[in-house]
């Protein structure tokens, strides 16, 4: 079942059931809307842009939205899968470790105190979720690595709940410092929100995504062997403290990527890769793109049905991805599988 | 000789307490050697210490004469495979998954398992009797069942060297004698150098070349068993009085604990 060549063809097949997935996802979300448009007329060329109010609505007002959606879900779909393997933990994820925290903050300093600063074509933002997940990271990190018996998982985790809570009073008490009016612009941010009205949000976070991306495709054989002891995976000829660092440094890189584009959706990355594993198994070669994927989709899923489900009323992304994943989990509980 | 510690000295916290404690040993090649001593006595610590995966503060150890500090993960795991006293996964992995994971140190970074490595691992699966295993999932097995597994992943990745942590531990009889007697038959077919470490003497007495007396932290001796497993030497170990005679069937010595000294 597990044999190599076998790996290879549920890989394949993984990628492309996923994969269908995940693009009919992203085609079929920007046709629905309060205005329904028509995906032949949006792709007819022999109308000219400018007099096809179908294609405007599809590739102007919609895919922009739809395409931040993919990519956060995916990035933080994927960190989840790294983060869960690298710890041997269920619970461990973007937001549990304290990344997902020290990326918002980093956002709200970015927002509340007008920081103007590019560097690399990036602005601020996306700079300080940065800046903001590797830092909380690093913090984690090294309070678990300062122990000589390697890197304690129980105390990553420990170190993360503490330090998000921390860093979420943080974001508190620039709220309310703040000026009203950033009050409000940060208070639906930092729901999660979606509004994504341009591309260039999406290239700006697409290139340390892709980044970090390339780095974890390194990675899933180390992290199937990381996740039966990193001892095991030493003896193995795993070199962990490396593949600790790359892995983590990667997982920080496109969690403070979606951040920057979407605020802290939770759920995402603690929910998608238990679904994906229910589905495919333990395998990271076949669970790490089958989570990249899937994220994509279940993202779209949710921001769709944010924005169209309850009427006038537009649903910040981030609540319908805890009101689907909280019931959801409760359920992988009760039901043992976790 | 294959493996030698001159004075390895470690503590897990900074200047703390030296776990191990200006340890001398050496492994002859094809040797089956003991390691006893009781709880905290520092068997893991130097079993960690013989695999790399921890780095002595002072003193050295080598592998055919050289450091092993000077070699890579990758090349000492070809080396040397460990078998820890018990494996949990987090996941879902298949038993051949487990099995197929100690082909790691052979394979390039990108490199998929290919057909002789699926034969490699089918051929320690044979070797530890779990060929009917192969599908199930390892979290599902019995812990004899696993241990075996565990042992299968350690002969793929096709080491002459194996390090055992008590590896019958959490086995009943049935199953200790069956990993006794499957590290002999390895230990005969393949010439794989064996060190285990083991609370249980008699065990050690059927299985062992050689042992060694850890107190401490420290090396209380290095002996064959006859001269290792003295009723003197388990006193000073352990503080029990017990019987050490030879076992006509069985043909090894038995220990068997009376009380404690006085």
């Amino acid at each position: 079942m597990a044999a190599p060549a076998d790996v290879r063809r549920r890989t394949i097949v993984t990628v492309a059931g996923f994969g269908a997935f995940a693009a009919a996802a992203c085609l079929i979300a920007p046709l629905v809307g309060s205005l329904p448009i028509s995906l032949a007329r949006a792709l007819d060329r022999s109308i000219p842009f400018a007099d096809n109010v179908d294609a405007q609505v599809f590739f102007v007002a919609r895919l922009p939205r739809v395409l931040a959606a993919a990519l956060v879900g995916s990035s933080l779909a994927v960190a989840g899968v790294v983060f869960q393997a690298l710890l041997r933990n269920p619970l461990a994820a973007p937001e549990t470790l304290g990344v997902s925290m020290g990326a918002t903050l980093g956002a709200m300093i970015a927002i509340t105190f007008h920081v103007d600063v590019t560097l690399f074509g990036i602005p601020a933002v996306p700079l300080a979720c940065f800046t903001g997940s590797a830092g909380a990271l690093g913090i984690v990190y090294a309070i678990s690595a300062a122990r000589r018996r390697g890197t304690s998982t129980t105390v990553l985790l420990l170190a993360g709940v503490a330090l998000s809570a921390l860093l979420g009073a943080m974001v508190r008490f620039i709220q309310v410092i703040a000026d009203i009016a950033d009050t409000f612009r940060s208070v639906r941010w930092l729901m999660g929100s979606l509004d994504v009205a341009s591309y260039a949000p999406i290239v700006a976070a697409l290139v340390p995504t892709a980044a970090s991306f390339m780095m974890i495709a390194t990675l899933p054989r180390v992290l199937d062997l990381i996740s039966i002891g990193s001892e095991a995976a030493a003896s193995r000829g795993v070199d962990v403290p490396r593949a600790e660092r790359v892995a983590l440094v990667s997982a920080s890189l496109s969690t403070g990527a979606a951040v920057s584009l979407a605020g802290p959706v939770g759920f995402v990355g603690i929910i998608v890769p238990h679904i994906v594993r229910l589905i495919v198994g333990a395998n990271h070669r076949v669970v790490l793109p089958a989570a990249a994927l899937f994220g994509a989709a279940f993202l779209v899923i949710c921001d769709l049905v944010g924005r169209t489900a309850f009427g006038r009323v537009e649903m910040p992304v981030g609540m319908i991805t805890a009101l689907l994943g909280g019931p959801f989990f409760l359920w992988l509980l009760f039901r043992k599988r976790l | 000789m294959l493996i030698e510690a001159a004075d390895v000295s470690f503590a897990y916290e900074r200047h703390g307490r030296n776990v191990l404690d200006r340890v001398s040993l050496s492994i002859a090649r094809g040797s089956i050697v003991g390691l006893l001593g009781p709880n905290g006595s520092g068997k893991t610590t130097l079993l960690r210490a013989l695999s790399g995966t921890i780095v002595p503060d002072a003193g050295r150890i080598t592998l055919d004469g050289r450091p092993i500090s000077t070699l890579s993960r990758r090349e000492l795991a070809r080396r040397i495979a460990v078998v820890p006293q018990e494996t949990h996964s987090a996941f879902d992995f298949s038993a051949l998954d487990i099995v197929l994971m100690g082909r790691y140190p052979h394979l390039g970074a990108f490199e998929l398992e290919g057909a002789d490595d699926l034969a490699i691992a089918r051929r320690a699966m044979a070797a530890t009797a779990t060929e009917t295993l192969e599908d199930r999932r390892f979290a599902t097995l019995s812990g004899g069942e696993k241990q075996r597994i565990v042992i299968a992943s350690a002969l793929a990745q096709a080491s002459d060297v194996l390090l055992l942590d008590e590896p019958t531990a959490s086995l009943d009889i049935a199953y200790q004698l069956e990993i006794a007697m499957l590290l002999t038959r390895l230990n005969r077919d393949r010439g794989t150098t064996m060190v285990v470490s083991t609370h249980d003497l008699n065990l050690a007495a059927a299985l062992c070349t050689e042992l060694v007396l850890l107190r401490n932290g420290r090396v209380l001796t290095q002996d064959t068993i006859g001269a290792a497993l003295t009723p003197a030497n388990i006193r000073a170990l352990y503080g029990i009085d017990a019987d050490v005679t030879m076992h006509a069937r069985a043909g090894h010595i038995t220990v068997v604990p009376v009380g404690r000294a006085r």
